[in-house]
């Protein structure tokens, strides 16, 4: 579905990104695992067409959209809950949802989304008039990951969804994200939290500086000693 | 208090044309965090399409009518010159630092102030009486005229469209979401580029609606008449709070009010410094301007 090919990303002089090689297939959910600054967020920059690669092709089903702006990218069925949950803090909870339908515009269509959203997570039925700025960390993370769903995404792009989380928060979250994925929508999930990344998805890279240096399923990749000692904590 | 009544009146009107230029100034900031200097420029631009406008066709009869054509046509040329100038003085220089998009809006109102001057020529010019002004007589000796009513009315009118345009319609929600960020906006599938151009066009459009009521109020134009205008619109702007649109209509009729009390109770050559007091002493108090907060609504 998704296949970055030698991706090269600099910026300026700085090069984040060293020519990395990923493939997202059908139905998956793939993590992209790393340290803070390994490239993680600046892969899924790309992706979405907010930064340029300097090299490398982006194919999605086939076509290369690197270079494409990012609402083009959206309307191809990509959406992303970026890093920070990027909620409008401005906005309610219902505008939000609304922002993330943007481009659809049957009203019948953007109803039974809400429901959906609603379903994934009921917290934010009981908020939906609420200003999200004043909303928790956890329900901002829901707004950005429901928000993203409004768009029917054909592939879901998650970046850190757990950062700054109570783990209870944390779990939750990811069941939602475990539902989303079993429903249909493929996942390209960037995490810090390697265990439970590993928990919730097939396959798994690893990122360091730039290059992937380790990739795998995500059961093997749980188990190598490297995986365990780096990002595992033993 | 007669003059107290009779000031007030006119710094009302004096106001209201301030916020309709100082919209302009805090929408384009809302979006592109740009101070667009050429926006005083754009009403400039604004009353002289209205003046060749109303001598084209030729209009002989004042009506509101009239006044309402003039009006449209010369929104509907500033909103292209908007255009124009966000596409091919700003959107080129975007991806560089603030200070350039500053620079060149610089450039800009300079290149349209001194165009204009080898277009149009540099003496004033009448404008043409679209709209009979008369006074009318409240009480006592207060009295208002028929045009500062209508410029009145007309700000209101505009203001409520903005206010509607901005809340309530899905191109307003679209602003609102590329004034709080800019990448997000992107990520809903907001055509950014887009949202931006349509800021400028509808702020050159207020901007030249203004131009059109201040001609028919003070009669003379001149490829200069928005340097000090726009220049206190922008004050406005600030003294409410850059990018708070309810900021912007509160800061112009603040300055208004207040040059034109200045005027009348102390002395009228002394108004413009005034109002720039009246800007440095808002700003040591609340530095983001009256409603500019942390958590502003801003476009």
């Amino acid at each position: 579905m998704l296949q970055l090919q030698d991706l090269h990303v600099s910026y300026g002089a700085i090069k984040a990104l060293k020519g990395i090689t990923i493939e997202v297939k059908q139905g998956e959910v793939v993590t992209l695992i790393g340290a803070n600054g390994a490239g993680k967020t600046t892969t899924l920059r790309t992706i979405t067409g907010l930064l340029t690669p300097k090299q490398g092709k982006v194919l999605f089903e086939g076509k290369d959209i690197s270079g494409t702006p990012t609402h083009k990218v959206v309307a191809q069925g990509i959406c992303m809950s970026p890093e920070g949950r990027g909620v409008f803090a401005n906005l309610s909870v219902e505008e939000n949802l609304e922002l993330g339908a943007y481009l659809a515009s049957d009203p019948a269509r953007i109803k039974s989304d809400l429901e959906k959203v609603f379903a994934l997570f009921p917290r934010l039925k009981e908020r939906l008039k609420q200003i999200s700025g004043t909303l928790s960390g956890g329900e901002q993370q829901m707004v950005a990951i429901g928000r993203a769903m409004m768009a029917r995404p054909r592939l879901l792009l998650l970046d850190e969804p757990s950062l700054g989380l109570a783990p209870l928060v944390v779990k939750s979250i990811f069941q939602a994200i475990d539902e989303i994925n079993k429903a249909g929508t493929t996942v390209l999930l960037v995490e810090q939290n390697a265990h439970t990344a590993l928990k919730h998805s097939h396959r798994a890279y690893v990122l360091e500086t730039g290059t992937i240096v380790l990739e795998g399923s995500s059961e093997e990749l749980a188990a190598d000693k490297r995986v365990r000692e780096a990002y595992l904590g033993e | 208090m007669e003059l107290f009544l009779q000031q007030l009146i006119n710094g009302i009107v004096q106001g209201s044309i301030y916020a309709l230029i100082a919209l302009g100034y805090t929408m384009v900031y809302g979006v592109l965090r740009l101070i667009n200097f050429a926006h005083g420029d754009v009403f400039m631009l604004g009353a002289f399409i209205g003046f060749y406008t109303a001598n084209l066709l030729g209009i002989s009869q004042p009506s509101v009518g009239a006044l309402i054509l003039v009006m449209t046509v010369s929104m509907a040329g500033s909103a292209a010159v908007g255009l124009v100038i966000e596409r091919f003085a700003y959107r080129p220089v975007r991806k560089f630092s603030r200070l350039t998009s500053l620079i060149t809006a610089i450039g800009v109102s300079l290149l349209l102030e001194y165009a204009a001057q080898f277009v149009f020529g540099a003496t004033p010019k009448s404008f043409p009486t679209i709209f009979e002004t008369q006074n009318i007589s409240l009480f006592g000796n207060v009295t208002i005229s028929n045009d500062s009513i209508l410029i009145i009315i007309v700000s209101i009118f505009l203001m409520v469209m903005l206010n509607l345009i901005v809340f309530k319609t899905k191109l307003g929600k679209a602003m609102r979401a590329v004034s709080f960020n800019l990448d997000v906006a992107k990520l809903m599938g907001i055509n950014t580029d887009f949202i931006i151009a349509f800021t400028f066009a509808l702020g050159s459009a207020l901007a030249a609606a203004a131009g059109i009521l201040y001609s028919v109020h003070f009669t003379k134009i001149d490829p200069l008449m928005g340097l000090l205008i726009g220049l206190k619109a922008f004050v406005a702007a600030v003294l409410g709070g850059i990018g708070n649109i309810t900021g912007a209509v509160l800061g112009g009729l603040l300055l208004g009010i207040a040059e034109i009390m200045v005027s009348g109770y102390i002395s009228s050559s002394y108004k413009d410094v005034f109002a720039f007091l009246i800007l440095i002493l808002v700003l040591i108090v609340k530095p983001a301007g009256l409603l500019g907060s942390a958590a502003q609504e801003k476009v």
